[in-house]
């Protein structure tokens, strides 16, 4: 993830979620994203209680758990797929699959699967520390986000903690794509710039081209996409037209950031 | 028996301030507790500690909330001798129990909920926040979070569970009554956890202007803690009462456990009472070796779920089990984490009884002292079946009355028929 900076050019995160609407359309859906030209990708693992998801993606998720999607199916499919993709893969986990597992089986199943990295949306930076050193004993890295309401001595320390790059929740609030982007954001950037050198990958809220282009504007090194390409992917008619429903949605986020 | 508290100076305090420790500054009771939340969440959390805390330490504050719970809360609640129940447990040998009742159920709402509303709802006053978020199972914290925010003059948002809402009807109506807004949740089982899980939403959103109203003793360090100080008036009362009954404390207390608000509050100023054998009952519901039931404690394992590490309902990868349970308020797959650590340290016992268990105490009590208790109640009245006739003559037992049934009188109509 670190050549993310170096060639200067700006990174696509696409996320999606395993298993919906099923684990052969998230394999397809992965190779699309990736020939698309997406520099990281994240892949939801579904599960039961996403506190900070949204309806779209708890949706989502739902679908994939009622279709029998599994831990162990998504390691797998990771497995199949990762050495196929360009983009690393980071594994978007709740905590308890983790704790339940322990993490340190859960880091090495996910690093024997071929992922690159982990994100645990559901752990404050004082539970990370204890994740992130037994994730880099199996070669994971570990994707810390900073929030609108994080005070800037608390996104430092992130910004410090973070490995990959820093993933800059754009609201107070849940996944989910929104119509406009709050104008604090810009200022969150740079001062995001101003205490770090690592990458700011922007998140949450993020819906179509005009808010990446403006998120890229005012700075971002990178811009995550969840709940609009994993809707186009997962509420169309069939897997097919979800396919090229969200690639479109993908080329047309690309076209802006390359 | 001895208490696993960590050998520091802890172990030379009194009693009393030992438990007034608990838990560790991270929020931690042995492994339990903690704060598990989003990144978003944590400068308010630690926003609400420090409010906590200097409310703690300001004696109006301390006042306000006496004088509220006795003027408006219709406090102290009695405590009261059950004899036709007693006699109802007279053994083969001649002996009997001697049961009391702790009437939270005789609180303005009709619940124990009410005591941690309140102050709640003073503690964001405080925080000058405008906006007050609630969850609720059985309506009966809905109801009270209504009341405390018409009282205070605070907008006021229920989240509720679909299923919920039609088997509480008469609650949705009450909260609507209030002022508040019910909004209906449809995601998963559409019960308590998802109520839970959808309030939380809220406040990750809404965090600048809200205050959540947490109902139990569970959710992310500061709530299992101060909900319990919340709710320990209920203990507090009780060992003055017993005092003046029977002269000293009894032997048993015994309560309903959910998320475990009411039997926290009631164990909270015994448990370094080492002669008092406290007792928390679950919702069976179908039965334990069955998969339908909220039995967290007897049947779960260590997990996170809503902000803390507590025992849980999960299956082996760590997806969270649906629970069932006939009362709403018991029908939760998590715990306070507190409840976990007595467990453990075995200084608390945990049992479970069935949906049928419970349907039949609600009845015995209703016949024999004119009581009709809430079904989540129920369970814990249920256990004494159990209970009494292992205890020998004279064993002192208090049972918190925790809520009143009248909610829950469809409910019970529905499933009885022309039985009751």
């Amino acid at each position: 993830m670190a050549r993310l900076k170096k060639d200067g050019r700006k990174a696509f995160i696409p996320f999606l979620m395993a298993g919906d609407p099923d684990l052969a359309t998230t394999k397809a859906a992965l190779l699309s994203l990736d020939e698309a030209g997406a520099d990281v990708i994240e892949l939801g693992v579904p599960y039961s209680d996403p506190l900070a998801d949204g309806p779209t993606i708890h949706a989502s998720g739902t679908r994939a758990l009622a279709n029998g999607t599994t831990q162990a199916q998504v390691f797998q499919l990771v497995k199949e797929v990762s050495s196929q993709l360009r983009a690393p893969l980071v594994m978007f986990q709740y905590f308890n699959p983790m704790l339940r597992c322990t993490v340190d089986t859960y880091c090495q199943r996910a690093s024997d699967a071929g992922a690159a990295g982990l994100l645990v949306p559901d752990i404050p930076l004082e539970e990370t520390a204890a994740v992130r050193d037994i994730a880099s004993s199996h070669g994971l890295e570990l994707v810390l986000l900073t929030t609108p309401t994080t005070p800037q001595d608390r996104a430092t320390a992130i910004a410090q903690a973070t490995q990959g790059f820093l993933y800059l929740v754009s609201v107070a609030g849940v996944t989910g794509s929104r119509a406009s982007m709050e104008d604090r954001v810009e200022g969150l950037i740079s001062m995001l710039h101003s205490v770090s050198d690592k990458s700011v990958a922007v998140g949450f809220g993020v819906s179509g081209p005009a808010q990446a282009e403006k998120l890229v504007g005012w700075g971002a090194e990178g811009v995550v996409v969840g709940s609009a390409l994993v809707s186009a992917l997962g509420e169309a008619a069939s897997p097919e037209e979800g396919l090229k429903a969200m690639r479109q949605l993908a080329d047309s986020i690309r076209a802006v950031t390359a | 028996m001895t208490v696993a508290a960590p050998a520091t100076a802890l172990e030379e305090m009194p009693l009393a301030d030992k438990a007034a420790r608990r838990p560790d500054k991270a929020g931690r009771f042995g492994q339990f507790g903690g704060k598990y939340v989003p990144e978003t969440l944590i400068s308010a959390l630690a926003e609400l500690e420090q409010a906590y805390d200097e409310a703690q330490a300001d004696p109006k504050f301390k006042e306000e909330l006496a004088h509220t719970l006795k003027d408006y809360v219709g406090r102290e609640s009695p405590l009261y001798h059950a004899d036709r129940l007693s006699e109802h447990y007279r053994k083969s040998d001649g002996g009997r129990p001697e049961i009391y009742l702790k009437r939270e159920d005789l609180n303005h709402t009709g619940a124990h909920k009410i005591n941690n509303c309140i102050g709640q709802a003073l503690l964001c006053l405080r925080m000058g926040k405008k906006r007050i978020i609630a969850e609720t199972g059985a309506g009966q914290h809905g109801v009270a979070t209504a009341t405390v925010c018409a009282r205070y003059g605070l907008q006021c948002i229920v989240y509720m569970g679909a299923k919920d809402m039609e088997r509480q009807a008469l609650n949705v109506f009450r909260m609507r009554l209030l002022g508040a807004e019910v909004r209906a949740v449809d995601a998963g089982t559409r019960t308590l956890k998802d109520a839970t899980s959808e309030a939380i939403r809220d406040w990750v959103t809404n965090v600048e202007s809200t205050h959540y109203i947490l109902g139990s003793v569970a959710g992310p360090h500061p709530y299992p803690m101060m909900v319990r100080d919340f709710q320990r008036i209920i203990g507090v009362e009780t060992k003055k009462q017993c005092k003046e009954k029977i002269g000293g404390n009894p032997d048993i207390l015994m309560a309903c456990v959910g998320g475990g608000s009411n039997a926290m509050g009631l164990f909270h100023d015994f448990v370094e009472d080492e002669g008092v054998r406290l007792i928390g009952v679950e919702a069976a519901g179908e039965g334990v070796d069955t998969n339908k039931h909220a039995a967290t404690l007897t049947m779960g394992s260590p997990g996170v779920l809503h902000g803390s590490m507590s025992y849980l309902l999960q299956t082996p990868e760590g997806q969270v089990i649906d629970p069932h349970s006939i009362s709403a308020g018991l029908d939760y797959p998590g715990i306070g984490p507190e409840h976990s650590w007595l467990k453990d340290t075995k200084r608390a016992e945990y049992y479970a009884v069935t949906d049928k268990q419970a349907l039949d105490a609600f009845q015995l009590l209703a016949k024999l002292e004119g009581i009709i208790p809430a079904l989540e109640t129920a369970h814990a009245i249920a256990y004494l079946d159990t209970l009494c006739p292992q205890v020998p003559d004279g064993t002192t037992i208090v049972i918190n009355l925790s809520g009143r049934g009248d909610k829950d009188v469809n409910t019970a109509a529905k499933l009885l028929g022309a039985d009751a």
